[in-house]
């Protein structure tokens, strides 16, 4: 075990693949000499050489679709998406091509691309730098969607990622990349898609965080402890494919959830969330399920206006406090 | 033309706005610094003279739209140093009520119809609104500035067939400053000047020294005066330089001292302060008052930011949609 940032995760296991497997480049605006935007990709291009770790032009639709075609002719890129509010930009290469390679042709096109993806609001980046749009392709089969929130996640999700067959969005969030925490030394250590895990155990309500709302939940967690209110964190680590088993436990455990995320509330990932409860347990249910998710406005600039927006831990102590005292 | 050509007075207002553009992202800079502006900013220090020489060849009612680097388009079309540092600095009395802040700021009513925060994002906006003028016949122009790096975006390529193709009044105005964040452009596209693209349009490209104003609005002039006439939009391409990071912060490992300090000895603002001097024999006062000037304007833009209030956290709520019906919540 070592402890290093989530950013150090992420280009450790970068690294790390593209040692161990000549088929895996990376490609994306400035990942090279400048070493990434966002200082993700650091020195893999003295590594690896411009061969390998690709400075393309700004042309995200050219990127996408050349991870595709690259891939299905035997590569295994991972291309970078600088924020992840371009992607509608490469809006066709993900959503019709990309997305559906595999499918439409019968299987016959293999698609092992890994689109690194950064999301969330760094703080007054205003509407076009700010969005979390992990649920937008939620709604587009044939995409699987990684959200990674610890260190250790950031690692073993990435790998999974390099070394699987289909195409992977893997949101990185940005207020989490200065995250530290202990990673694996295994050189295999990877984390299987479709495995929540449960960050802290509690009876009274299931708290279901995604990305980078975990820290916010684990310190809402904490607050609500010390009130007598035992919360269960889970993280899904994958909203496609989703672990329902971990959700529905712990639901049926707690009768009480909450489900938070940086996104829109409007069909956020916590809208499928809350389905799926809705159909497999709502006879468990004490109350309400609640979203504290972002307030259906685009993201402001004003931090004011910002914070007012965006979820907060204080959000979340309340609507724990209201579903416990919630009475049918 | 030559630089005697030019009245005093418009000689006069040129520097003043170069200079306006370069001092207001001096201050701007500082003030982030010391804690009034909270987002980030992308400078245009060094490219004063794009900036101010094409918005000079238009006419009020022409548009533009603009870029995440756009302050210098803002100023030169008209915009209040005041309210575009209120927005910078978040509050109410901003152009955009401290919703946008530097990558979205907007007036209509001086014909900037928006920065932007996506690469090339408004190089369609501009051909629409070209269509527009060319559906009224009210003889209008748009203008739309974006980097080299925009132009190897699909959006600046099927924006540029349309407007060739339908012989709108747009010009296409590109602020090559040979990078696109860390990677210089001879690492985006395969070719050297970029007003080369135009021929696929069948849109006359044109490159210009874009550190000299006077053959930047000589050059958009042109392509305006054609527009406006009916013969249809311009690629200009006017190669210039920001002295600054991408952004304040950037460490800058792409780039040598020695093409920054080479850039900076063809300084735009200063090259044509000596050119008034000598040239057009302007009186050293009249320059020195000017300077004067935009110093005053910008203390009085920092105090009205900084008086300014910040917005209410509900307004946050308010202006998403033109209508909204009674009772529905969004
Ligand atoms: C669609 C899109 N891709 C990437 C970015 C990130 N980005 C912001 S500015 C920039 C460089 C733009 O280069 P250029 O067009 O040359 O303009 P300059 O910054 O040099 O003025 C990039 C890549 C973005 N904002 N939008
Ligand atoms: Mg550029």
């Amino acid at each position: 075990m070592r402890t290093i940032t989530y950013s150090q995760a992420i280009y450790e296991t970068m690294r790390e693949e593209m040692a161990r497997d000549p088929h895996v480049i990376l490609i994306g605006e400035d990942v090279g000499i400048f070493g990434g935007v966002w200082g993700v990709s650091g020195d893999l291009v003295k590594l690896y050489g411009e061969d390998r770790v690709r400075d393309t032009p700004i042309s995200e639709t050219a990127i996408i679709g050349a991870a595709l075609g690259a891939a299905m002719m035997g590569l295994r890129p991972i291309a970078e998406i600088m924020f992840g509010d371009f992607l509608p930009v490469a809006g066709d290469q993900l959503v019709n091509q990309l997305a559906k390679a595999r499918y439409m042709s019968g299987g016959k096109a293999n698609v092992p691309v890994t689109v690194r993806i950064t999301t969330g609001a760094p703080g007054s980046a205003a509407a076009q730098h700010s969005q979390s749009p992990e649920g937008w392709y939620m709604n587009v089969p044939g995409l699987k969607i990684a959200v990674p929130a610890t260190p250790a996640d950031a690692a073993g999700l990435l790998r999974t990622a390099i070394r699987g067959e289909d195409p992977v969005l893997f949101f990185e969030h940005k207020m989490l990349y200065a995250l530290k925490g202990e990673v694996s030394d295994d050189p295999d250590f990877a984390v299987p898609f479709g495995q929540a895990a449960v960050r802290r155990e509690g009876r009274d309500v299931t708290l279901i965080a995604i990305g980078g709302m975990l820290p916010k939940a684990l310190e809402a967690a904490e607050t609500l402890g010390v009130e007598g209110i035992e919360v269960e964190v889970v993280d899904p680590r994958t909203l496609v494919p989703l672990d329902k088993e971990t959700i529905l436990t712990s639901v049926r455990k707690t009768s009480r959830v909450i489900i938070a995320h940086e996104a829109h509330k409007r069909l956020g990932p916590g809208a499928e969330i809350a389905a799926l409860i809705a159909e497999e347990a709502i006879g468990y249910l004490d109350g309400p399920i609640v979203r504290v998710a972002a307030r259906n406005v685009p993201l402001p600039y004003s931090p004011e206006l910002e914070s007012y927006v965006l979820p907060q831990t204080q959000d979340i102590i309340e609507a724990a406090r209201g579903l416990v005292r919630y009475r049918l | 033309m030559s630089i005697g050509d030019y009245s005093t007075e418009k000689l006069l207002r040129l520097y003043r706005q170069m200079l306006m553009v370069r001092e207001f992202e001096l201050r701007a800079i500082n003030e982030r610094r010391a804690g009034l502006i909270p987002g980030f900013i992308h400078s245009c220090v060094g490219q004063e003279a794009t900036a101010v020489g094409a918005c000079a060849a238009l006419e009020p009612a022409d548009v533009i739209t603009s870029t995440h680097r756009g302050h210098g388009h803002l100023v030169a079309k008209g915009g209040e140093p005041k309210y575009m540092m209120a927005e910078l600095a978040a509050r109410t009395t901003g152009y955009c009520g401290g919703k946008g802040g530097s990558l979205h700021m907007t007036d209509f009513s001086l014909g900037i119809l928006g920065a932007n925060g996506i690469v090339a994002g408004g190089i369609p906006i501009a051909v629409g609104a070209a269509l527009a003028f060319q559906q009224k016949k009210d003889g209008r122009v748009a203008l739309s500035f974006f980097g080299d790096g925009a132009t190897n975006e699909g959006a600046f390529h099927e924006a540029l067939n349309l407007a060739g193709l339908w012989k709108l009044p747009v010009i296409f105005f590109c602020e090559n400053n040979l990078y696109g964040e860390g990677t210089p452009q001879a690492k985006q596209a395969p070719v050297a000047d970029l007003a080369i693209r135009a021929s696929s349009y069948a849109m006359p490209g044109v490159t210009v020294d874009g550190n000299d104003v006077l053959a930047v609005y000589e050059a958009t002039k042109a392509a305006a005066d054609r527009a406006r006439a009916g013969g249809g939009p311009t690629l200009v391409e006017g190669k210039t330089y920001r002295y600054r990071g991408h952004y304040e912060g950037d460490p800058m490992v792409y780039r040598s001292k020695a093409e920054m300090d080479e850039w900076k000895g063809r300084d735009p603002i200063v090259a044509f302060r000596t050119r008034l001097l000598s040239e057009a024999g302007l009186p050293e006062a009249e320059v020195a008052a000017t300077e004067l000037a935009v110093q005053s304007a910008l203390d009085e833009a920092v105090a009205f930011a900084a008086a300014s209030p910040k917005p209410a956290p509900e307004t946050a709520l308010a202006g998403v949609y033109g209508e909204i019906s009674g009772g529905l919540v969004f």
